[in-house]
């Protein structure tokens, strides 16, 4: 019996096919991966956003304030949601995170315009994220040479004609270099943290289902609580040691600036551990192998990362994909790291994320406490 | 003294399949009940239904005087449950263990308390061994060991020795005696008949009814089963031919011998007559447990098929 049969190939063949129309959920999962990925993706991504939430701080009352306010709006790249009064105003909004852009027409705008005196507005974009204001900021180019054209008649218009009648001022805020590192390491400690949290956890539970070890925890007094707490505190400080490995190495490699807000960074740090955890165990409490396990995961880690505004813009997605991303517990987590990391926010900018995650929490634990069964029914 | 197992109609279901129907079963403190039954007649579900692991969907009872619906968690302090999978961690060692055993039970002194176990086992010199490259029989060993480690009042071993050698089997079942002289009340599923035999008294369920219950003799005389074992050249070939003749339940080989059953003496009597000759020498025995459990597998299935 040597060489090649092509009936022995057979055997092995026809075994495997059958296997794999009896697992159902895995192979079903197998075919509706790409098509939910490619489904949900393929619309929600757009690395080029546009309708990008901007306030503006207007000092004077003016045509052609007005001409610009509408010029922006007409441009398709800036959607106006606040009217600052002062620049502290204009300034914490920007910090926030409640726009993308800030943008100031001074109150000499007018009068240097009327002489030709280097009239300028500045712009100030959240640069945390490059790639979400890069196409806004190469559109505000043109701003100065149309803007005004209509305003700019009579004695005016020589002036139109000659150079444009005012320039833009782009201030990149927070990573006034664009450096894409400075917005994807701080992003990355969110989704290493729930690759490495949710999947570990997840198997170690269903681990302890599949070689039986489970039937005998359930046959001692050992409550859900007590079980879920053991299992769960040896990976919190998994959680502890890669957050403090990825900011050593985000300090020391990449340079990410490290503003401050620590206090709220700690406080993110541990919900998000925390609810990463839980839902591991949640996983596991509805998963029938590891396999399973790993594949449910992975459902829940891709969006982590495609619709969190880690890899694309958040803002460039369509509202129902905003609405998706919201939900998940990573875009909280990464808005809370960037916030502290780049922009030095404090507990009373962020206080709004933090809620989320707590939440999340909440909700993880609370369900998964109810599904923990005492028993084999 | 009221039994330590006392649970009265029983039943539980998955789906459409009723696995355990009006079950009720008693045992005695410090006795070895063996629990026999053809493969998915419901033993195990019984014995997760005693120790709180389900919870059936009608019947009551007591286990220990606990009620094992409402006190399913302090039956669990007093009861030791061996699992039918080899189910301590592989990937700790034979001391790990016991003490994880040791810990999830809050026992006191937990130190000397493993240090005995595992002299009773005869383990001390291998205390640092994974689990996981243990034998067959030493795991069983070791389960029961950790089953056993908080001082249980009751005992149920699921299947406890299947696949494990004579000797180790032996070591195994003089262990369960040892732990019921000190009183220890014990139900073990098993599928071996000497294992069964070796119990204070059996219990046998198919298909989810209890249909036999007592000692091995009082079994054996209730089935009111006859046996006649046939001898001669080739005789354990006729099985087939026998077996289905009126009047014979079952006609089973024994090596060289047959071993032909039945319930009804004339009838079977009658079956036998045309084998009646040269060179084949019949006489009756005493029927053994398996031709026993066989003819009430047998039985059991016309009910249920």
């Amino acid at each position: 019996m040597s060489g090649f049969s092509v009936v022995r190939v057979l055997a092995v063949l026809i075994k495997e096919f059958k296997q794999i129309t009896r697992d159902r959920l895995t192979y079903a999962m197998i075919l509706a991966l790409p098509i939910v990925q490619l489904l949900l993706f393929g619309y929600a991504i757009n690395a080029e956003p546009r309708h990008l939430p901007t306030a503006l701080l207007v000092q004077e009352d003016s045509v052609f304030a007005r001409s610009i306010t509408a010029s922006l709006a007409n441009s398709q790249f800036f959607r106006i949601v606040a009217q600052a009064r002062t620049p502290a105003e204009l300034d914490d909004l920007l910090r926030r995170g409640e726009v993308q852009f800030a943008i100031t027409i001074p109150g000499d705008f007018s009068r240097r315009v009327a002489r030709g005196d280097q009239a300028q507005i500045l712009v100030e974009a959240d640069a945390t994220d490059p790639s979400a204001t890069g196409s806004a900021v190469a559109a505000l180019a043109n701003l100065p040479a149309q803007a005004l054209t209509r305003d700019l008649a009579g004695a005016l218009s020589l002036r139109a004609q000659s150079r444009p009648p005012f320039e833009v001022v782009v201030h990149r805020r927070y990573n006034p270099e664009a450096i894409t590192a400075f917005n994807i390491v701080p992003g990355l400690l969110g989704v290493i943290l729930s690759m490495t949290l949710v999947m570990m956890t997840s198997l170690s539970v269903t681990r302890e289902t599949e070689r039986g070890t489970m039937e005998s925890l359930l046959a001692t007094p050992v409550e859900p609580l007590e079980v879920m707490v053991g299992k769960l505190a040896p990976y919190v400080l998994v959680g502890a040691i890669q957050t403090v490995v990825i900011l050593v190495l985000a300090r020391f490699l990449f340079d990410v600036p490290m503003v401050g807000g620590w206090d709220g960074l700690t406080l993110g740090v541990c919900l998000f551990v925390i609810g990463s955890l839980a839902l591991g165990f949640l996983i596991s409490t509805v998963a029938a192998s590891q396999l399973q396990a790993m594949q449910m995961s992975f459902f829940y880690i891709l969006p982590s990362i495609l619709l969190s505004g880690f890899m694309f813009p958040f803002r460039g997605m369509p509202g129902w994909a905003q609405a998706i991303g919201e939900v998940i517990p990573v875009t909280h987590f990464l808005r809370i790291v960037r916030g502290a990391l780049l922009k030095g926010q404090g507990l009373e900018d962020m206080w709004r994320e933090l809620l989320a995650l707590l939440a999340f929490v909440c909700v993880v634990t609370a369900v998964t406490l109810a599904r923990y069964r005492r028993t084999l029914d | 003294m009221s039994p330590v197992i006392d649970v009265h109609g029983l039943n539980k279901s998955y789906g459409t399949k009723h696995v355990v129907q009006d079950l009720s079963i008693q045992v005695e403190a410090g006795r070895i009940c063996g629990f026999l039954g053809p493969n998915g007649s419901g033993k195990t579900t019984t014995m997760r239904m005693l120790c709180g692991l389900l919870t059936p969907d009608s019947g009551s009872g007591t286990c220990l005087g606990l009620d094992i619906i409402d006190q399913a968690n302090l039956i669990k302090r007093n009861t030791g449950y061996m699992t039918q999978k080899f189910s301590l961690y592989e990937d700790l060692t034979i001391a790990e263990n016991l003490m994880f055993a040791a810990r999830i039970h809050s026992l006191n002194r937990r130190p000397a308390r493993v240090d005995r176990a595992l002299e009773r086992l005869g383990l001390t010199e291998r205390r640092n061994q994974l689990a996981g490259s243990l034998s067959g029989g030493w795991k069983q060993r070791l389960a029961l060991a950790t089953a056993t480690l908080h001082e249980p009042k009751l005992l149920l071993l699921d299947e406890p020795t299947a696949g494990v050698d004579p000797k180790a089997r032996r070591t195994f079942w003089e262990e369960i005696h040892a732990l019921a002289a000190e009183g220890l009340t014990v139900l073990v599923s098993t599928h071996y008949m000497d294992e069964a035999e070796r119990c204070h008294e059996i219990a046998y369920i198919a298909y989810g009814q209890l249909m036999a219950r007592g000692s091995v003799e009082e079994v054996i005389t209730a089935s009111k089963l006859v046996t006649f074992n046939g001898e001669g050249p080739g005789i354990d070939r006729l099985a087939p031919e026998i077996a289905r003749q009126a009047g014979v339940e079952s006609a089973v080989p024994f090596g060289a011998a047959l071993h032909v059953s039945g319930s009804d003496r004339t009838a079977l009597e009658a079956a036998l007559r045309p084998w009646q000759r040269e060179p084949f020498n019949w006489r009756e025995v005493a029927p053994s447990l398996e031709d026993v459990f066989i003819q009430l597998m047998d039985g059991s299935e016309d009910n249920f098929r």
